[in-house]
Order: structure tokens, then sequence, then C-alpha cells
């Protein structure tokens, strides 16, 4: 068992509390470090894809899991991350103000889809972001000039000051850093005022506008949050992928993000990363086991959907905290050791809400 | 023999209307609130209490008349611009932040005195670091008034009900009111609880000098705290004064009980 003794506020709200997540997350910091050296350039090269992911899935956690808004069209964010990176290397802007435009134009971007959506909310704002994402991913295939429409847009390599950042071992610590980066920002924001006002918005509005908080306009910030962070991590998939075609964002990639924070947990940021790795490493683990299973089956077409849905299915049903959820048991588990109570984490009926308005 | 002055009103209702389409659920109500009192609108289901409420705090837009706050016509005040003036209300049904604990559901409340600009948030800069510790201590003081010690960090969505009544009492108080709105603040407690509330709302008046106006049914805690009494029928007002004087009313016998 574990008791706070802080003697001073800030003890309390410090990221790392205690000795042992010091030392936890030093010993991860270490194994990410030291990794591209003791790994396969393939399982590297990877892991850069599932960093990719985790920006992309905090990106929208921010607004699903913080703020309550779905967001089915979170792949138009990556889609315009990628191709304006892409589009301004070609106009030989450097890498980082590159990468830092390409986010900051998918806020923009998230601003003005935020506006109009702010006034819908559940499944039409659902409806809305679909109808989004399928007129970003129109344009993109129809402006030939900039984004090379369907034949493509092949994306140069990663360079900063005069070295490449193109190898996998280069790209992986550039993935990482800047997830690093996100992850930190992300952090702050969401232990601060706005995280809080997020929060507010997400379990009650008609609380929030009684405390002052003025929901639309934290509406709005979060998903210029969302698609800023979003379109950044779209701009490290374009070097990822190398060569740019719209049907690369589908709603196929916006569904996978969904699932990432719904698995990961919604409402938490370890969820996020926790779902993006799953869900971004399934496809590898799938093509291993398919050779130990019988051809009929192996053969099938659409397994990987099909597990996709099952694991939905089954997390929906049985977990609906998530990984995330399964972590904070187990780890309550582990803290209270021999005095770990069975119903500890019993859901319970929540209480009728008759009177909602907005 | 002069009369003692009245104070000038806090909050001055008049002529107010509030209609749904052909629902009239308020018509022709005027009312004032005096600073420092402890006023407790009564009135059958259906008479427009909580409506009084939303229309003051602009979760409605009154179909007539004003409202004045201190001298302020809020009539045309942004919904979430209430608060900044020194508004706080409670909800019948409670609507706390059900997936944060205790003490962010209260920091919430803390919410109109700023929070420092985005970048500092994002950075986490030492002023932020400050605001945060200074919103803590105020936070930890509504936190002793009210008890609330050993919830401080549970999520609310594992409080018992009684407690969660007393949470969202909590968070009005952080946010520094000077007009406090309890929409049936006892609905859902038991005798021992209620009396509590009891001591805690003549404390909020008497201590904090927050002007109290509380919708309430039971008559136990009304004339246990209150200073004065609307009693109101079908969106209109019937009696106004003492605990005592509208229970013994005549119209307001006749709207509860039938002629």
């Amino acid at each position: 068992m574990r008791f706070d003794y802080n003697t001073r506020y800030r003890d309390s709200f410090a990221l790392l509390r205690h000795t042992d997540q010091r030392i936890a997350y030093g010993l991860l910091a270490l194994v990410l470090l030291a990794l591209p050296w003791l790994a396969s350039t393939y399982f590297v090269g990877e892991l850069a894809y599932v960093f990719i992911l985790c920006i992309a899935s905090l990106g929208l956690m921010v607004l699903t899991g913080y703020t309550g808004q779905v967001s089915l069209g979170h792949a138009a964010f990556l889609a315009v991350g990628a191709y304006g990176h892409a589009w301004m290397l070609g106009q030989g802007v450097p890498l980082l103000p590159s990468l830092a435009l390409a986010g900051l134009m998918c806020a923009a971007c998230g601003l003005a889809l935020g506006f109009p959506a702010i006034r819908v909310s559940g499944l039409y704002l659902a409806m809305v972001t679909l109808a989004f994402s399928a007129i970003a991913t129109h344009v993109i295939g129809q402006w030939t000039s900039v984004t090379g429409g369907f034949t493509g847009l092949a994306v140069a390599d990663p360079t900063m000051a005069g070295f490449s950042l193109g190898g996998p071992k280069a790209f992986y610590f550039l993935c990482l850093a800047l997830l690093v980066v996100v992850l930190l920002g992300l952090l702050n924001l969401l232990r601060s005022g706005m995280g809080r006002a997020f929060v507010g918005v997400r379990d009650s509005e008609a609380a929030a506008y009684s405390l002052g908080i003025a929901v639309s306009r934290v509406k709005v910030t979060a998903f210029a949050l969302s698609a800023g962070v979003t379109g950044l991590a779209g701009a490290l998939l374009a070097h990822h992928t190398k060569y740019l075609t719209p049907d690369a964002f589908t709603l196929i990639l916006s569904m996978e993000l969904v699932l990432m924070v719904v698995i990961g947990g919604l409402g938490s940021l370890r969820g996020a990363i926790l779902g993006a790795m799953l869900i971004s490493l399934l496809p590898t683990l799938i093509s291993r086991i398919k050779p130990l299973l019988p051809d009929s089956i192996a053969k099938q077409f659409g397994m990987e959907t099909f597990i996709f849905g099952l694991i939905l299915a089954l997390f929906v049903l049985y977990e609906p905290a998530g990984i995330n959820g399964r972590w904070l048991k187990l780890r309550a588990l582990v803290q209270s050791f021999p005095l770990y109570r069975r119903d500890t984490f019993k859901r319970t009926k929540r209480y009728m809400k008759s009177e909602r308005y907005k | 023999m002069t009369a003692i002055p009245q104070p000038a009103a806090m909050l001055e209702v008049r002529d107010l209307a509030l209609s749904f389409g052909g629902v009239q659920a308020i018509r022709q109500l005027a009312f004032d609130v005096f600073p420092g009192e402890v006023l407790a609108i009564i009135g059958p289901n259906g008479a427009g209490k909580t409506s009084v409420l939303n229309t003051v705090t602009r979760v409605f837009d009154a179909s007539r008349g004003s409202i004045r706050f201190d001298g302020q016509e809020l009539t045309g005040v942004q919904r979430h611009a209430v608060a900044a003036l020194g508004i706080a209300r409670t909800f019948q049904n409670i609507e706390l932040f059900e997936a944060a604990t205790v003490i962010d559901n209260l920091l919430l409340g803390r919410h109109r005195f700023g929070q420092g600009a985005w970048w500092q948030q994002l950075l986490r800069t030492p002023a932020v670091t400050r605001i945060e510790e200074s919103s803590r201590a105020a936070v930890e003081e509504v936190i002793e008034f009210l008890d609330l010690s050993p919830w401080r960090n549970t999520l609310v969505a594992g409080l018992p009900y009684g407690v969660r009544k007393v949470v969202e009492l909590g968070r009005a108080l952080a946010t520094g009111p000077r007009l406090l709105f309890l929409d049936e603040p006892a609905s859902g407690l038991n005798p021992e609880e209620t009396r509590r509330l009891g001591f805690w709302i003549d404390d909020i008046r008497s201590d904090l000098g927050i002007t109290v106006v509380m919708v309430e049914h039971d008559m136990s805690l009304v004339s246990a705290v209150s200073d004065r009494v609307i009693c109101m029928a079908q969106g209109e007002l019937l009696a106004t004064g003492s605990a005592r004087e509208v229970q013994n009313h005549p119209l307001v016998i006749s709207a509860y009980l039938g002629s």
C-alpha cells in the first residue's frame, strides 16, 4: 500500500510522483534509446510507424476521450498534414518548420471544421466529420496541381542541417522525439485549466456553463488542438509511406484511429498509446499467426477486419474502460496486494439523469 | 420613529415571463433578493421555480421582463459570463463531472479566476504552477468547510448520493459567488444530512457572507434557514413573507391542497 505524504501542493501534481515511477519510466527511456541497435531494421521501421500512430491517436484522444466529441474524419487531418508537409518540403521549406506548419495548417482546418461541427453532437457530429473526411479526400484527389491527384506525390527524404534522417534509425529517433514532445505538451495542458475545461464540457455542459466555461470555445479549441496534433502525425506518416495517394486516407484509417482510442480507454493518454500500439501491431501479429492456422481459415478474405471487430466487441462488452482500465486494475491489485477487495471495480448502475438540458 | 431603511436589492426581477410555445412557465413574476438573506422559493410541482432559476442563470431566454443583478441587466449576458458576475448555482439532478475526482470538480469551480495563457499551460511555466497552487489552496478551504477531505481524490462516479450533493455545493462555493442558487439541495438526503445542510446554508450566509436563494420542498429546512419565503404556483407569485406566514396563507393552502 502506498500513502502520499505531500508537504506542498505542487508535490501532488508533479508528473512523476514516486520513485518507482521514475525508475520505470527511466528504464523505458533507456530501452527505447537502445532499441535501434538491438532490434532488426524491419522492427525499428515498424516501431517508427507505431510512434506516428501514437501521435495521431493522442490527437484524437484529446477530442474524443477528453472533450467527448466523436470524430470519424480524422484520416482527413492525417491527409492534410501529410500532403501539406510533402508540398512544403517540395517548395524548399526545411524539415522542422515544415512539420510545425503542417500541424498549424491542420489546426486551422480543425478550426474551420469545428465552428460548424460544434452545433451538433453525438451521431450527427460523427456524420459531419465523416462528410468532412469525404470532401477532403475528394479535394485531394482532384487538386492535381498540388497533390498529384490519384497518380500520387513523392515525398522528399527528411533532412536536417545537411544530415539525412531518412534511414530507419534516424527516422525512429525523429518520431520518438516528436512523440515525447507531443506527449509532454498534452500532459501539461490536460493537467491545467484547459484540460479540466475539456473534461467539464464532456461530462456536463450545463455545469460547465454555470462555472463560466465558454463551452463552444472550448469545443472549437479541442478540435483545433486535436487536428493540429493529428496533422503532425500525418506529416511524419508522409515520410513513412514515402509516396502519397488519396486512397491511403480512407474511412478505414479513421475507424482504426477511433478503435485505438476506444480500445485504449477513453479519457487517458496512456490508453491512446496502448491502443495505438495494439491496433498498429495487430496486422503484423495476424500475419505471424496465419501460418499456424489451417488453410481454410488463413486464406479467408477479411481476416484482419474480422479480428479488429472481434476485439472491439469484446472490449466494449467486458472492459469499456479499455486497456488503460485493465492496467489500472492490475496496478491496484499489485499495490494493495494482500488486501485487494474483489469488487473494487465492480460496475454499478448510474443515477438516472432526467433533466439534461443544453 | 423612522423605519429601518431597506437595503438596495441585490437581484431585482420585474415583469418576468417565460413561455415554451403555448406553455407559460413563468408569467408576470416580480421579486427582489436582498443582500445577506436566505430566500426560499416553494411551490407545487410545475410552478416554475426551477424555470426562474434557469432564466436568471441564462439557461433560458426570458420571453419578457428584466432581471437586474447589482443594477446590471442579466437578460443579455452570455450564459457562461454569469459566473464571472458572482452568481453560482447547483442543479436539481446533480450535474457533476463524473469521471473526474472531487478535487478536479472543485478546481473547475475556480475556472473563472483564470488559468494562464494556453502556451503557459502547454509549457507548465512557474506562473501556471503558482496559479494551480493558489486554486488548490482556495479549494482546500471549501473542502475543510464542507468536511470533504475523506473524498478528496475519489472519482465522483464512486460517491454516494449524499456526498455528491455536498460536492456540488462545494463546487458552487469554489467559484467565489456573491449570490448562490440552490436547486432542491435537500432532495434525496436523509434527515440527518438535511440538518447538516441547514447548518451549512446558515454558515454560508453568516460566515461567508453569500446571499442564498434556494428552491426547496422540505419545509423543515425552509423554516429552519430561510429569512423569507416566496410561494409560486403556475408561474405566478402567490405569497411572500416568513415561512410561517406563507404556510398559513389561504392562496398557498389552496394551491397545494385545492380549494
